[in-house]
This record gives structure tokens, C-alpha cells and sequence, in this order.
């Protein structure tokens, strides 16, 4: 069904949303403090778009806040690697352009879709993961090809998170744009970056999965319980 | 101006313009006390609001290098679609007039009001200017 694909994807965008917002205040510069929410920002936007969206086409009368903070972690359909720790700089710039580089992909294949909503999102969003992928990808370039302490971040990055990407390109709802069939030009895209940024692009590395499922890493349910705790201690609050 | 105080350290200073020369020298990075931020420097940047006006200086941002700065720039500065052009310069290229010579500068003008151009009789027909 389309609305579960929706919301699949809706889940993407606020979890790794979400984890981009947690920065705010923390960043190793103002420059960066700024830049983070921003693209936190162009996330929860699409999510909401879609969370809207999907609760309207499954017609079972849920909000997008419904959708959004009042499910459990064992229900949100995320794909793993958006769920993971920002840890260090590295970590969580590799996690954005492993996932805007996808995404970008991704919408450019729904630029035509038949649902009005699904192609308005996709004219916004690939716009947004264009910047997403150079302002990261300048980023893991700089660090993978800067100072020795900088580029053992990276290596670390890589070596924690490549595992976390072979679950986007899994197939998924037919409704929606073939995910399997993008994963050529995702690697396309990333092995020049990879290059530029002095690092090798991982080989035969086991895939872990499970997010589709529901079957989370542990930090999805701390991370939920923070940004889910306002709205289930004052249901319906507005500010 | 800015105090001694504020001038301890850079943070104060962050997002906005930088303090104006003093004594003709050209504008130098603040204090820092960490090192790693010293080897960051500063750029100017000039943003441009709507097609036909010139670019403007809205305030400076620390970049390693030239690409940095502009996506700074477009983070910091267009926000809330403030502009269709970012131009970013380093400060430490910008040559500013010595303040010493201001008065040899600026204050000849002061007496030739006749280079404003507004001792001339306007046409009704031509309407507003």
C-alpha cells in the first residue's frame, strides 16, 4: 500500500531528522551550529509532508503527530543507519551522505509519480539532498584527507557505518520508486568522494539489517522517548 | 569599537563585521585560545537580495577554505531567503583606506554641493525620478 511506503519513508526523515537537531548548540562551530539544524530542518519538513499524507491515505483518522509520537520504536520502519549515534563529526556527516545521496537518487525517480503530494515532495526534497550531499561530501573530503587524527575519524566512520547501508537499497513497496535498482548510481555517486577523501570504499561488508521490520538498535528507543516525551505528557500540546 | 574585553576573545565577534582598522592596520583574527580555530580564517561576505541590486556586505563567517565559506555563507546569511547571490571574500584581502588620512580624503568634498545633482529644474512631463 502506498501510505505504508509513505510512512516508511516518513520514518527516514524524522529519525535522522531528529538526530541532526541534536547538534543544535553542540556543533564545533557556529557555522556548522547553523548548518546542522538546517538540514535537520529540510527533513521534518518532508516528514511531516508525508507523515500528513500517509495518515490521510491509510483514512484511520491519524495525525501526522499521531504518526509521529505515538508509536513505539518496535512499529517505526526506519532504515537502520538513519537510527545511528551522531558520535563524532565524521560519523554523522558519512551518515548524511550516505543517506542524501540515496535520497537524491530516490526522489529524482518520483519526479513523475501519480500522487500529487508524492511528486510535489520529490521537486522540493531532491533540490534539498543536492545541497545535503556537497555540504557532507566537502566535509568527509576534509576530514578523510586532513589531519592524521582527522582521517582515522573518517576511516572509523566508514568502518562503523558501511554496514548500515545495504538496507536502503532493499526492495519495497510497488507503489513507490525501486530502491534495488539505485544502488549502482549510489555507488557511482560516492566512490569519487571516497577517493578525493583518501579512503577506501568497503568490500564485502555483511549487510545488517532489520529496520524495515522494526527491529531497531537500542538508541531508537532512548532517542523516541526524547522527542516523544512533550507530546505524550500533554497530548495535543501547541506552543 | 569594541572593549579590550570582547577583544579576548574571538566569540563575541562571530557573525558579525569585523572590528574597523585602526591606525591604517589592516583587519587581523582576534585572540583565540585554541589553536586549531587560529587556522581558520575569516571571510567577508556579500550577498546579493534581488536581480539589478549589488551585492552587500552582511557580516563575515570563519571557513577553511573558499567552498566552506560560501556553503557557510548560504547557511548562515540566506536563511530566510535573503538572497539569489553569495559573494565571499577573505578579510585578510580587503585593503582598507587609512583612517589617518581621512581628512585629506573626505573633507574636500564638503564644500562642493554643486556635485549633488539636484540644482536642476525637473520637466513636469518627465514625472518622478
Amino acid at each position: 500500500m502506498l501510505w505504508e511506503g509513505l510512512l516508511e519513508l516518513a520514518d527516514d526523515h524524522l529519525v535522522l531528522g531528529h538526530r541532526l537537531s541534536e547538534w543544535c548548540g553542540h556543533a564545533p562551530m557556529l557555522e556548522e551550529d547553523l548548518a546542522l539544524p538546517n538540514l535537520a530542518l529540510d527533513l521534518i519538513g518532508t516528514a511531516r509532508t508525508l507523515f500528513d499524507h500517509a495518515g490521510k491515505l491509510e483514512g484511520a483518522g491519524r495525525t501526522e503527530d499521531d504518526l509521529a509520537y505515538l508509536r513505539d520504536a518496535r512499529v517505526y520502519r526506519n532504515c537502520l543507519l538513519v537510527e545511528r549515534p551522531n558520535g563524532d563529526f565524521a560519523h554523522t556527516m558519512l551518515r548524511q551522505l550516505y543517506f542524501a545521496a540515496f535520497m537524491e537518487l530516490y526522489w529524482q525517480q518520483a519526479l513523475d509519480h501519480t500522487d500529487d503530494i508524492v511528486r510535489g515532495v520529490a521537486g522540493k526534497a531532491v533540490k534539498e539532498m543536492g545541497y545535503h550531499i556537497r555540504h557532507s561530501a566537502e566535509w568527509v573530503i576534509r576530514l578523510g584527507d586532513g589531519t592524521e587524527e582527522s582521517a582515522r575519524r573518517m576511516r572509523a566512520a566508514v568502518n562503523a557505518l558501511h554496514r548500515y547501508t545495504g538496507e536502503m537499497f532493499e526492495p519495497s513497496y510497488s507503489e513507490l520508486p525501486n530502491r534495488v535498482a539505485l544502488q549502482g548510481a549510489w555507488e557511482a555517486r560516492l566512490k569519487p568522494v571516497f577517493t578525493e577523501a583518501m579512503l577506501d570504499w568497503p568490500n564485502d561488508v555483511f549487510m545488517q539489517t532489520g529496520g524495515r521490520q522494526g527491529i531497531h538498535g537500542e538508541g531508537l528507543g532512548h532517542m523516541l522517548a526524547t522527542m516523544q516525551i512533550l507530546h505524550r505528557a500533554h497530548p495535543g500540546a501547541t506552543w | 569599537m569594541q572593549t579590550n574585553a570582547a577583544q579576548e576573545s574571538w566569540l563575541p565577534n562571530r557573525g558579525a563585521a569585523p572590528a574597523p582598522p585602526v591606525g591604517g592596520a589592516p583587519p587581523k583574527l582576534l585572540k583565540q585560545e585554541d589553536d586549531a580555530m587560529t587556522e581558520i580564517p575569516l571571510w567577508e561576505v556579500f550577498i546579493r537580495p534581488r536581480n539589478g541590486l549589488a551585492h552587500k556586505h552582511v557580516g563575515s563567517l570563519h571557513a577553511a577554505d573558499e567552498v566552506m565559506a560560501v556553503q557557510a555563507a548560504r547557511d548562515v546569511y540566506t536563511r530566510r531567503g535573503e538572497g539569489t547571490s553569495i559573494w565571499v571574500v577573505r578579510s585578510a584581502d580587503i585593503v582598507a583606506a587609512d583612517p589617518d588620512q581621512a581628512a585629506e580624503n573626505y573633507d574636500p568634498a564638503g564644500d562642493k554641493v554643486y556635485r549633488h545633482p539636484t540644482f536642476y529644474d525637473i520637466p513636469d512631463d518627465v514625472g518622478h525620478m
